[in-house]
């Protein structure tokens, strides 16, 4: 078997895992760098990301707003003092980005310009127009082009986490062009593997973002924690699911129902101004609430009848109209081109269709502060990990922050631990990659008349997510999506592939998408069954308070042959004692 | 996607799409596939059908469906486009036909080899050297929004590489640079923090096909982005060429 060596491994190559790259290839020239990415770099869905990213730069700002924003915006589920780390750490990353060539949008005076974002007491949001995902990714990949000491492995797909001797030494990687597993050690890994949003059926998510690297740090027993915690955004263009981004209600959009109503003054999110008064959008109120409040509100919506019916599924109406075609056109032209392409509207003239769509995982791989998991030489950031900042409901712009910010304190605790880390254990990990080959051999190529089709099962797992882990959930929908997910992992044994090439076998891929998707649900789903509060994004009809004296806690998901266990951990509180989220009044 | 109920569900569009197999003979072949006809249907989705309901075998990339990650470019009826931009009622009811992406080496049905365009975004330093360096600590560099406007176009690449499927000088002279990566190129030039141009212009002329370009413009034309690398091109010839009549002109002058 071929067998690639370095220092320290990363697997992704989004936003997260380039910044750790980039952060080896700055702070420690002499390691070496394996970056291993299923897609080339630049595809990564980092990319899809539009309306900003948050940190400190303004003098009306403070630090402690955006820690408390970040909290209360969290249900008090976030550890304070990592959410401390995120705001300390911000506004240096961001102008390191800037240093780097980011084109961030500006003041006349040249300097950043800000916009607010839903849940912000004040306007903190960097942004490059509509597509600051997009320009952060291709600057951050741009950048790693520099260092030498970084090896990209694009379009190699991880399959196995190679645990030997109680430690992380490297990963099982299928190269697509050849069809080969092969073993990549390293005596750090970090995983940057992004989120899982495919297994709902209704996502901004890209087709890529299958929970994979959650599902190898799960299998290689390390805890999923707050799985359970999954962001619907509240505007998606029906259908398609493409995401219209919270920046056109901080430029002043309004949500309006069937009646034509702002509806969301009827959900505790404060009274609304008129768009013409110079103090709309209010900050932390109306279409300025945090995310979790705002997807809840449509559904009380459509229980009361005031959505409108739609071919895929009810909605209501985004009205950006009264911002004007100029400015629409400069600080929000991927909306416009969006709504062209997609819907076959202008949202110049007309309004805009939106319903709540699945957004982002919360949760993730269990690391501390550091990036570190439990397990030794295993690290993660980004969207696959929980540290966690983001609690039970993640404020819009944080993401990006961050993978930066996260993305580079992974990579410097992966240095660290290399440097004490004795040698890997070369034939050991090797013939853990041998038995990689064979497993996936034997299990996919080898006929054994099987009647189950990918898409079958994933059209099946992506409906029971949705019935039964949605937007509110309850023990009976729980449970039937826990019994759905263990018959589907069942049999997903059943699966029969047609591909048996090993050139570019993308029909393969899928299959080891999908393996992954399930442990994701599994965990996810277990999770939600076990919180009997509601907090956040995860709200339960039958237990609709939150409950701090039993779940002021994660939750952590370990897999087992059965169902997973589940146990908990208290949250880190600091400075910020839990209290009330209040929206629409201060 | 879910299938609309108001769809005719009888209505059905003809693809032909390229298939190549290494495994099975060095000879490409076309596949004719029926796939459901729906207004709002991009050729991705007739792709993601074909490969959910009626192929397993067939290989393509793709990944954001909404013309950002680039992945998805091949030709569609001889043109280089996005597929999860290009709508089926546009094409219907005539068949279309797939194929990978020109002038590339293709790994397997639709999917080309792409490497020669990653080392050329190496060797054209598509990134920022600073004019002067400057601490993390003492902020960002100041830049107006005339500045920014003055590189911002070409920084919206999305490396689809489909200005080089539509570039003729590229299918002639595979060891051309090529538009996108001269945009982007460009795009560092341009940029107030940059101080690289000449160490780029270097490479930018090191070999004969930019003067091939002959503003044909087809690499404008296809770009889904409205980069308009041939703008990209033209500048960076203009400013050679200043640079060259200076140099022989003007021998004490800058540089």
């Amino acid at each position: 078997m071929e067998f690639q060596k370095h220092d320290i491994l990363i697997i992704g190559g989004g936003g997260a895992g380039l910044r750790a790259a980039i952060a080896i290839g700055e702070e420690n020239p002499n390691l070496s760098v394996g970056v291993i990415s299923k897609v080339y770099p630049m595809r990564s869905h980092t990319v899809s990301a539009e309306g900003g990213v948050a940190a400190v730069i303004k003098a009306n700002d403070s630090l402690d707003d955006h820690a408390y924003d970040t909290i209360s915006g969290a249900d008090w589920l976030a550890d304070q003092d990592a959410v401390e780390a995120l705001v300390n750490e911000a506004p240096g990353e961001l102008i390191q980005l800037e240093h780097w060539g980011c084109p961030w949008s500006r003041e006349p005076d040249g300097s950043v310009a800000v916009r607010p974002f839903g849940g912000m007491k004040i306007e903190r949001t960097w942004y490059a127009a509509d597509k600051t995902g997009f320009h952060m990714l291709h600057t951050l990949f741009q950048t790693a082009l520099k260092y030498n000491n970084v090896t990209r492995y694009d379009e190699w797909f991880a399959t196995r986490l190679l645990v030997h001797d109680g430690c992380c030494q490297g990963v099982a990687a299928l190269e697509l062009r050849s069809g080969q597993i092969r073993a990549i050690a390293g005596k750090g890994t970090v995983l940057c593997t992004g989120g899982a949003g495919r297994i709902f059926p209704f996502t901004t998510n890209a087709a890529i973002k299958t929970g994979d690297g959650m599902a190898l740090a799960y299998r290689a027993g390390v805890p999923l924690k707050d799985m359970e915690f999954v962001q619907y955004h509240p505007t998606g263009l029906p259908g398609t699911g493409i995401l219209i981004t919270e920046a056109s209600r901080s430029e002043g959009g309004i949500l309006i129902n069937k009646q034509g109503d702002r509806y969301l003054q009827d959900y505790d999110l404060g009274q609304p101004l008129d768009i013409q008064d110079p103090r709309h959008p209010q900050k932390r109120t109306m279409e300025l609430g945090p995310r979790d409040r705002l997807s809840q509100a449509f559904v009380k919506e459509g229980q009361e009848a005031r959505t409108i019916e739609g071919p895929y599924g009810d909605y209501v109406h985004l009205d950006i109209r009264h911002l004007g075609e100029k400015k629409i056109n400069k600080k929000l032209p991927f909306v416009r081109e969006l709504c062209r392409n997609y819907v076959g509207i202008d949202p110049v003239h007309e309004l805009i269709p939106v319903r709540p769509v699945i957004h982002y995982c919360m949760g993730g791989v269990h690391t501390n502060i550091e990036g570190e998991t439990p397990l030794p030489g295993l690290f993660a950031a980004g969207e696959c990990a929980c540290v966690s900042i983001n609690g039970a409901n993640r404020l819009g712009s944080n993401s990006l922050t961050e993978l930066l910010v996260f993305g580079a304190r992974a990579a410097r605790a992966a240095v660290r631990f290399g440097a004490q880390a004795g040698d890997v254990a070369v034939e050991e990990i090797i013939a853990l990659a041998d038995q990689e080959q064979r497993r996936i051999r034997e299990r996919f190529f080898q006929p054994k008349g099987g009647t189950e089709t990918i898409a079958g099962l994933r059209g099946e797992l992506t409906h029971t997510m949705e019935s039964g882990a949605g937007i509110y959930r309850s023990e009976e929908s729980l449970r039937a999506s826990c019994d759905k997910i263990r018959e589907l992992k069942q049999r997903f044994n059943q699966i029969e592939l047609a591909d048996h090439s090993l050139t570019f076998n993308t029909e393969l891929t899928t299959a080891l998408e999908l393996e992954y998707m399930l442990d994701i649900s599994e965990a996810l789903a277990h999770s939600a069954l076990a919180r009997t509060e509601s907090r956040g994004s995860h709200q339960r009809t039958d237990y609709p308070d939150r409950d701090d004296q039993r779940f002021l806690k994660h939750s952590l998901a370990y897999r087992s042959d059965d169902d997973p266990c589940i146990e908990y951990l208290d949250v880190v509180i600091t400075r910020w004692p839990p209290g009330e989220r209040v929206y629409g009044s201060k | 996607m879910a299938a609309s109920e108001t769809d005719q569900p009888e209505a059905t569009i003809p693809l032909e799409v390229f298939r190549y197999r290494p495994e099975q003979g060095d000879e490409p072949t076309f596949e004719h596939y029926d796939v459901p006809y729906r207004e709002d249907w991009v050729v991705l989705d007739a792709l993601n059908h074909v490969k959910d309901q009626i192929d397993g075998t067939l290989s393509y990339r793709w990944s954001c469906r909404m013309g950002v990650c680039g992945s998805c470019g091949m030709m569609v009826n001889g043109e280089p486009k996005l597929t999860c931009a290009a709508f089926l009622r546009d094409y219907y009811p005539e068949v279309i036909r797939v194929e990978p992406l020109n002038y590339f080496p293709v790994i397997r049905d639709l999917v080309i080899n792409m490497d020669d365009f990653l080392h050329k975004l190496t060797e054209v330093k598509a990134w920022l050297v600073p004019k002067e360096e400057k601490p993390v600590s003492q902020g960002e560099y100041l830049q107006t929004p005339a500045e920014l406007a003055h590189y911002k176009q070409f920084s919206m690449c999305i490396n689809c590489m489909l200005c080089y499927s539509a570039c003729p000088v590229y299918g002639q002279h595979p060891e051309f640079l090529g538009p996108a990566a001269i945009a982007l190129a460009q795009r560092y030039n341009l940029d107030s923090r940059d101080g690289a141009a000449d160490a780029r212009a270097d490479v930018i002329f090191s070999d004969e096909g930019i003067w091939d370009c002959t503003f044909v413009g087809d690499c404008t034309r296809v770009c889904p982005k409205n980069v308009d690398p041939a703008g990209a091109i033209q500048q960076a010839k203009v400013a050679a060429t200043k640079d060259w009549y200076r140099s022989v002109l003007v021998p004490w002058g800058n540089k």
